[in-house]
């Protein structure tokens, strides 16, 4: 695998002496185009940018990326419409890293092959794969390196540590740890001095790899987490595209401010 | 696909948990791995331990009132005039359905493990009423999450729930039936699998928790044999076991005992919920063939569109209004071992109409899908033909349904 733009990125961060900032919207959220401007606006202050691809069944979903999925499909997207969002993201951000994110059903049905295709065409970085844990991932996540495509694996506090070390041999660039026992968008119900333990001990059995710590960041716990290698950031972020709607306010403008509030507090 | 002879249908499946290599399997998020393990290591000691096994026993023959009773339908098989009728009335269980057996294992399952807290998801309220009836019994705190639809059509279940002491969530999400209360009822157990027992209402979900239902709707068939060698002397010639299927727990568990039987002498007839005869909507994969695909942590057959988006379904019967179906029963299919097809809502209703008038019997509309085909097939069929029809449970929660529709109850 030639060095990744994912790599790239964490490289760049580590430098600054910051964790990367990684976004996750929903594709097509509210609509096609907008949710193409939301991560083209932001991705000059995003580090790593998250586009799920959405699925009705979402089984690890909390209520805030409900509603983002709900809104998409009521809207019409397609998995086209996924793949068509991000190859004019990457064209208009070379090296920018995108991943997609979603349920392996909608990878099922497309046909791994033909999805790990349309990923390389368009240049996505990177996949995650919610439901589709080790080792039923190792098949795909071998073609995914294959086609240059990072697989990224989940870990959870409840991994065990023989499993742990399986799986960190497994991954490959970046390892995204679920900082909780939640849904996405639950409130952050660990202490962070815990979640960073949590995390030392996964980055201290391969220092090459890059942890992410996901799942109950926001505005008020971000800064308490910023020696992890990356932070997502996917709720809150839905969570102000449903309030703009509300509001009859422009979605793209008060996401920006909300992603440069999170860039503040990680500098 | 081949179903082997001599071992239990639920420990045919690979090291992944795929039966036949491609049904069932865990398709789940990581931080449900563990737990799921944990449960796996626990079963397998289990259903191992004679004590675990006892208790069981003591429970199902004093508490849910083993064995219910298998009786010959006189009056049915007269009109109809082919084939003997008989039904296994599971309906006699404590609560008034199979899905005692499955809650009542649970809740065994969730004191061993040192769990205080039960969720469980229900479609037509017999889940979730058995789940709080059990839950009660055995001193556990349960939750319940059941689809807003379901609360409104299914309210007699709805208030045994209460009435036992469980909360009800009401799911509002996507179309507000079973296949939302179980999206749910996982969401939850991510978040709290450290204190809290997740009971899958039906043989579906990730793997352990098919095998955990199929074991304990089991007792059906376990007590139907005895029973059939004691009126006939020997397993006839001619058995047709005709049951419902929408997750698929109570067909499994009259059919297990028989999966050794050649098709010939014991077959096995799963009808699912066609829905309106005028929608186009359903709630039969097996039927329709619909597409494989993963739903609720298993590769099954299932309602979709070609995209992978789940689709909505559409049956009179809240209890067989599901997308998905057991990978054991695509397995059954496959394999060419069980047959299915589906009857719709307005020939349930027929169906509720002809046992009703011939017989002492109070079929849900879920059975009744299974006596529409059963009394459809039986004029065709000789004397020597014995039909057994799975009344899996009464209709007593339907009362709304059935008076709307047939104008008494």
């Amino acid at each position: 695998m030639k060095e990744s733009l994912l790599k790239l990125a964490f490289k760049k961060c580590r430098e600054e002496k910051r964790p990367a900032l990684i976004t996750y919207t929903v594709a097509g959220d509210n609509t096609k185009k907008k949710s193409l401007d939301i991560i083209n606006a932001i991705s000059k202050t995003v580090d790593i940018c998250e586009l799920g691809f959405p699925h009705n069944t979402p089984i690890a979903d909390g209520g805030q990326i409900q509603t983002s999925t709900y809104r998409a499909l009521k809207n019409g997207l397609k998995i086209e419409d996924v793949f068509y969002i991000a190859k004019k993201f990457k064209l208009a951000n070379k090296h920018k890293p995108l991943i997609l994110m979603g349920y392996y059903n909608i990878i099922f049905q497309m046909g791994e092959n033909k999805f790990l295709k349309k990923c390389e065409q368009v240049k996505v970085d990177g996949l995650i794969v919610v439901d589709l844990p080790y080792p039923e991932n190792q098949i795909f996540a071998n073609k995914c390196k294959k086609k240059n495509i990072n697989f990224i694996q989940l870990v959870s506090p409840t991994t065990s540590k023989e499993r742990l070390k399986k799986i960190i041999r497994a991954s490959h660039d970046m390892i995204y740890y679920i900082s909780m026992l939640s849904t996405t968008g639950g409130k952050l119900k660990v202490s962070p001095k815990r979640i960073l333990q949590n995390f030392k001990n996964i980055k201290n059995q391969n220092k090459s790899k890059n942890v992410v710590i996901g799942f109950g960041i926001t505005e008020s716990t971000i800064s308490k987490l910023k020696s992890a290698d990356g932070l997502v950031v996917g709720s809150s972020l839905c969570s102000e595209i449903t309030r703009s709607i509300n509001n009859r306010q422009d979605p793209i403008t008060n996401v920006i401010r909300l992603v440069n509030k999170l860039k503040n507090k990680i500098l | 696909m081949k179903i082997k002879n001599k071992v239990p249908l639920i420990d045919q499946h690979d090291k992944f948990g795929l039966w036949g290599g491609k049904f069932g399997g865990n398709y789940i998020p990581e931080t449900l791995k563990k737990p799921v393990m944990d449960l796996e290591i626990l079963f397998s000691k289990l259903r191992k331990n004679k004590e675990f096994i006892k208790d069981r026993d003591k429970h199902f023959k004093q508490w849910v009132g083993a064995p219910t009773r298998f009786i010959k339908l006189e009056n049915l098989t007269n009109h109809l005039n082919g084939g003997q009728i008989w039904a296994k009335v599971v309906s006699d269980a404590n609560g008034g359905a199979h899905k005692i057996y499955n809650a009542t294992v649970h809740c065994l399952i969730a004191k061993k493990a040192g769990k205080k807290f039960i969720v469980g998801d229900t479609g037509a309220g017999y889940a979730g009423k058995m789940l709080s009836m059990a839950a009660k019994k055995f001193g556990l705190k349960a939750k319940i999450f059941m689809g807003a639809k379901d609360i409104k059509r299914q309210k007699p279940n709805c208030d045994a729930m209460k009435k036992n002491g469980a909360e009800i969530v009401p799911v509002y999400s996507g179309s507000q039936t079973l296949i939302d209360a179980v999206s749910e009822c996982m969401r939850y157990w991510v978040s709290n699998c450290d204190t809290t027992h997740m009971c899958v209402g039906s043989t579906v979900g990730p793997n352990i928790f098919v095998k955990i239902c199929g074991w304990s709707t089991s007792q059906i068939s376990r007590e139907l044999k005895p029973q059939i060698l004691k009126e006939f002397g020997k397993i006839p010639n001619k058995v047709k076991l005709y049951n419902c299927v929408g997750g698929g727990s109570s067909s499994f568990g009259f059919w297990n005992e028989f999966i050794d039987y050649k098709k010939s002498q014991v077959e096995f007839i799963g009808v699912e919920a066609g829905g309106p005869l005028k929608s186009k909507k359903h709630a039969a994969p097996l039927t329709n063939n619909s597409k494989l695909g993963v739903l609720h942590g298993a590769m099954q057959y299932v309602v979709q569109n070609k995209e992978g988006q789940i689709e909505e379904t559409e049956s009179i019967s809240a209890g067989l209004d599901y997308s998905g179906v057991s990978p054991l029963h695509c397995f059954l299919r496959d394999s060419k071992r069980a047959r299915y097809t589906s009857a719709s809502d307005e020939a349930a209703l027929k169906a509720y109409k002809l046992v009703t008038k011939y017989e002492n019997l109070n079929p849900s509309l879920e059975p009744c899908h299974a006596f529409a085909v059963a009394c459809a097939e039986a004029p065709k069929l000789k004397k020597n033909n014995i039909l057994i029809i799975n009344s899996c449970g009464d209709a007593i929660k339907d009362k709304k349904i059935l008076k709307e529709k047939l104008g008494k109850y």
